[in-house]
């Protein structure tokens, strides 16, 4: 369709915006192997002598808070941001867009305004820093991706859906595991894993709801901070590259669209569905 | 409205309840006359450096209490961690001089027992009793270790060797010049002053009338295009060094031991104007958790092999003068090096970090506090 | 389908007293008579959720930012006064903060946005289904790696003996002095920030029905005209989307012009988080209120243009 020309040059430019986004990650694999604790350039001398350095306590400690972390305020996320889409979509009342805006405002807002005003709040009402306030800070920007993943689909689903799955006689229970939960399924595993994702790395709103627990993204701050293991840094960085190649293996052949909606000429309806929905 | 102020009494009430055990073994009525059973846990606000697994291992081992410690690289973050969660959250902080007075007067922190640390009587007199961990007699922590604030330089690019503070104000290594991001810098400009500029008679360096700190704040000024940046973590200016972005500036002995074991070709010294400094006391929250452990981890820290330990690693003098056999032991000629055993005089020429206050040391409120230098600080980076 | 089928059939012969399912529609029924009380039902405990925890805090910190703090104590005094917000008026190194950060965050997100662009375009339109895969997972596997580590890698590959540098000199070409400056911290929020990009402008371009192109070609407009007339508008909204993750997470950023930035690089952030740190909430707020404002308007505009749709 489009010229040939265009086609490479555009093929080009895709495979140098990649190439930018993956040669300073190359740099932290290299210089995960670096043996002198002091980063420099070219690096003198080569070991694999961190890999082991960094599988200590403490790093394992913090890894599964991070997990454990991530799970819940994602978990959180899941149960009232889908609550919160299904609101939004399907039903339409004064305040509703409102309400659509202030769901968006954790993600919009400095993450160091999050930050100053949960630990505030914290410690004015003396409620001591832990775990659970690290969960509370990061289920405020979880809750707002797994809501606007789940807000699209719905958006693209037609709302007669549920109504036909009534008409037929399913109760609401019957309609969720029959009807909904196969429409939104993808989107909130896509929507879990990005908010699982950013969790996983937050280190600002961290920075101020965390108490003297570390997670992973702090654990390397106070790493980068005492520069004496900063290969360390890097293998972790290297290992979870490698070890998140998988999930996000998956989640894109979860989110792929096969492209039928756009190929297909004489589908209409569908086309002017979903214009109307990226104009409004 | 009604249902948050509620949740908010009953959480406040609920943690009040909750500070009670923790407070009966610090402040309120009496001192601790003796240290009990650890409790399996100790949590720390430490400087980079100050927790090695070196000695930190040993009395894990010995004491079955768990040590978990948070970095802080100023003062200001000191004093911001040891208040957060009403004081609960760690059981003690390594503070310099300028936030031990603010942790004092906040409440923060609760008066120890000196006689329940066996090294503290061997200690350097200077140091037992000093007012910025001593008030009104009584003693508000334990001091660690102490050490100046020092000119750091690349021994192949500057030369001659410098020899004066003025070597970081003089445009000659314009570009590759490092100073500490931390507004306490500007009683080094002070004192700089107060040798270059005696019209301005500057005594203390932290006690400024507002003309003695508009000058150095000009001269912090006119030293802004020679920086290549100010650094806020110690591996900031290791890096700047090892990397060839910066040739000189001012450092901790903490970096030249870094790059110098990385075989980067620097040196450091205290030029001939002087030196700031800081003296760091351990001192124990009024909340804490754990109190045991805490003063079993300062007891630990202050006999002679942990302070020759820590003197080595960072690159600062014990205030156990029995340390300094054991750092020779450690490394040869290294007591002399960190001025271990230094004499009065030495140890008075450094002017230790204290926090600046409004009241000068004549009585009249004419001097700078610290709010201030934190904003013209800030106002200065721009 | 057949499943509903055949329990709609079984519906007829079941017997009357199955009481458990029987409750169940009754419950649907009620949800559908009263709309609203489903409408409720969903959104009460995330609105409650969220009112209490966040807004709440957002709240109590912006009513500090008219108080004052006690100089030595550091305590916080309810002693009401716009001492704060006066001094952010009157000095000019906070304008100057303000300007730097906001500039650079607009020049963040033209960035982002020219590099994405084509980018998604390739993804959306041209790209085979495994090619798609691939570059998809290459966009996304960046954003897995800390973003620590990233910005620290940066630093060391524009250090003056990095390895930026050492590339320059073996091609013959003067060494860049890029390392601690505000071109740093503009690149490497830059690199950060794309996928963030990438994501949604892929998702609008993908959207755009092939008959729209067909259709503009059939009425006689050239690959520009196409471009400009259609693709453009209609992708619009995804980019938008995507600029806002990149404008608001470069205004609250201070991490990377911490690690990175020169001896002129604070961001507003960074004079926020020190304040913060020298226990001068009251002042700290007051600073925080201007990223507030800026993507209040930001998020204004955004809304017009259909961007809400797109994220």
């Amino acid at each position: 369709m489009e010229q040939r020309g265009t086609r490479v040059a555009l093929g080009i430019w895709t495979a140098l915006v990649v190439l930018f986004l993956w040669i300073p990650l190359a740099l932290i694999a290299v210089y995960a192997f670096n043996k002198s604790n002091v980063q420099s350039w070219p690096i003198p001398a080569f070991s694999t002598h961190w890999f082991h350095a960094a599988w200590t306590s403490e790093v394992r400690t913090s890894l599964w808070l991070s997990v454990r972390v991530g799970l819940i305020a994602t978990g959180i996320a899941l149960v009232l941001g889908s609550m919160a889409a299904f609101g939004v979509a399907r039903f339409s009342f004064f305040g509703r867009d409102a309400i659509s805006f202030l769901l968006v405002l954790p993600i919009a807002l400095p993450g160091i305004v999050t930050g100053i005003a949960l630990n505030s709040a914290f410690v004015t009402g003396h409620i001591n820093l832990s775990q659970w306030t690290i969960v509370v800070g990061h289920a405020t920007f979880c809750v707002v991706i797994v809501y606007n993943n789940v807000l699209a689909r719905l958006r693209r689903s037609s709302p007669s859906l549920l109504e036909a799955s009534a008409d037929l006689g399913a109760d609401g229970w019957q309609t969720f595991r029959f009807v909904v939960w196969p429409v939104l399924s993808t989107a909130l595993v896509a929507g879990g894993l990005l908010a699982f994702a950013l969790s996983f790395d937050e280190v600002i709103v961290t920075t101020f709801t965390a108490g003297s627990q570390n997670t992973i993204p702090l654990l390397i701050l106070g790493y980068i901070r005492l520069g004496q293991q900063l290969p360390v840094v890097n293998v972790i960085a290297f290992a979870m590259i490698v070890l998140t190649t998988i999930p996000v293996l998956l989640a894109q052949r979860l989110m792929r669209d096969t492209g039928v909606l756009r190929r297909s000429a004489g589908n209409v309806t569908e086309a002017v569905e979903s214009a109307q929905v990226t104009a409004v | 409205m009604i249902r948050i102020r509620r949740a908010h009494v009953l959480a406040a009430a609920f943690a009040a309840a909750l500070c009670v055990p923790a407070v009966s073994a610090g402040s309120g009525s009496g001192l601790p006359t003796s240290v009990g059973p650890g409790e399996g846990q100790l949590n720390l606000i430490a400087w980079e450096g100050y927790t090695q697994p070196q000695w930190v291992k040993p009395f894990e081992k010995a004491t079955g209490c768990q040590v978990h410690a948070k970095y802080a690289g100023s003062s200001d973050e000191m004093v911001t961690l040891m208040r957060q969660g009403g004081g609960t959250q760690y059981d003690g902080v390594s503070a310099s001089g300028d936030a031990s007075l603010r942790l004092i007067y906040g409440h923060d922190v609760a008066a120890v027992n000196p006689a329940l640390i066996p090294d503290w009587k061997n200690f350097i007199p200077a140091l037992k009793s000093p007012p910025h961990n001593t008030v009104k007699g009584v003693h508000y922590g334990i001091s660690l270790q102490w050490g100046p604030n020092t000119l750091l330089y690349n021994t192949k690019l500057v030369k001659p060797a410098p020899t004066s503070w003025s070597s970081i104000y003089s445009p000659k290594y314009k570009g590759k010049v490092t100073v500490p991001d931390n507004p306490i810098q500007i009683a080094d400009a002070a004192l700089y002053l107060s040798k270059a500029q005696p019209s301005l008679k500057i005594t203390d360096p932290y006690e400024l009338t507002s003309t003695q700190f508009n000058a150095a704040i000009n001269l912090l000024k006119k030293q802004k295009p020679l920086i290549k940046k100010y650094w806020a973590l110690a591996s900031d200016e290791i890096d700047l060094f090892k990397n060839g972005d910066a040739v000189i500036g001012a450092s901790w002995p903490y970096q030249t031991n870094t790059l110098q074991a990385a075989k980067v070709p620097v040196k450091d010294e205290i030029p001939k104007e002087g030196a700031t400094g800081w003296a760091d006391t351990w001192m124990i929250s009024a909340h804490a958790k754990h109190p045991n452990c805490m003063y079993k981890w300062i007891a630990w820290v202050s006999t002679p092999k942990v302070q020759a330990q820590q003197a080595i690693y960072f690159g600062e003098t014990p205030a156990n003068p029995k340390a300094c056999p054991i750092m020779n032991k450690l490394s040869p000629g290294s007591a002399a090096q960190y001025h271990c055993g230094a004499s009065a005089s030495y140890f008075n020429s450094i002017k230790f970090w204290k926090t600046p206050i409004a009241t000068c040391d004549n009585g009249q409120n004419a001097c700078m506090d610290y709010t201030k230098w934190q904003q013209a600080w800030t106002q200065l980076k721009g | 389908m057949a499943t509903s089928l055949d329990a709609a059939e079984g519906l007829s012969h079941r017997p009357p007293g199955r009481p458990a399912r029987a409750a169940r529609l009754r419950l649907s029924g009620l949800f559908w008579r009263h709309s609203w009380a489903k409408a409720l039902l969903l959104l009460a405990p995330p609105l409650l959720a969220f009112i209490l925890v966040y807004l709440a805090s957002l709240a109590a910190l912006f009513i500090s930012s008219f108080w004052t703090i006690d100089p030595f104590t550091s305590e916080l005094k309810h002693v009401w006064n716009v001492d704060n917000y006066r001094t952010l008026w009157q000095t000019g190194a906070y304008h100057s903060i303000a300007l730097r950060t906001i500039g650079i965050a607009a020049a963040v997100t033209l960035t982002d946005a020219i590099l994405a662009f084509p980018l998604g375009y390739f993804m959306a339109r041209i790209a085979s289904g495994r090619s798609r895969a691939f570059i998809f997972v290459a966009v996304l596997l960046p954003l897995w790696s800390s973003y620590l580590v990233r910005v620290y890698i940066w630093r060391l590959i524009l250090d003056d003996k990095g390895v930026l540098n050492w590339a320059l000199e073996k091609v013959g070409l003067p060494a860049a002095n890029l390392g601690y400056s505000n071109w740093a911290v503009w690149l490497i929020f830059t690199y950060v920030w794309l996928p963030f990009m990438i994501l949604p402008v892929y998702g609008a371009l993908e959207r755009i029905p092939d008959s729209y192109i067909e259709a503009s070609r059939d009425l006689g407009a050239g690959g520009w005209t196409t471009f400009r007339r259609v693709l453009l508008p209609l992708a619009l909204p995804g980019v938008v989307a995507g600029s806002i993750f990149t404008f608001s997470l470069t205004l609250g950023d201070y991490v990377t012009p911490l690690l990175a930035g020169g001896a002129s690089s604070q961001f507003i952030g960074n004079v926020v988080y020190d304040a913060i740190n020298t226990q001068q909430t009251p002042f700290a707020a007051a600073f925080a209120a201007v990223p507030l404002a800026v993507m209040g308007v930001y998020l204004l505009i955004a809304r017009k243009l259909g961007a809400f749709e797109a994220l």
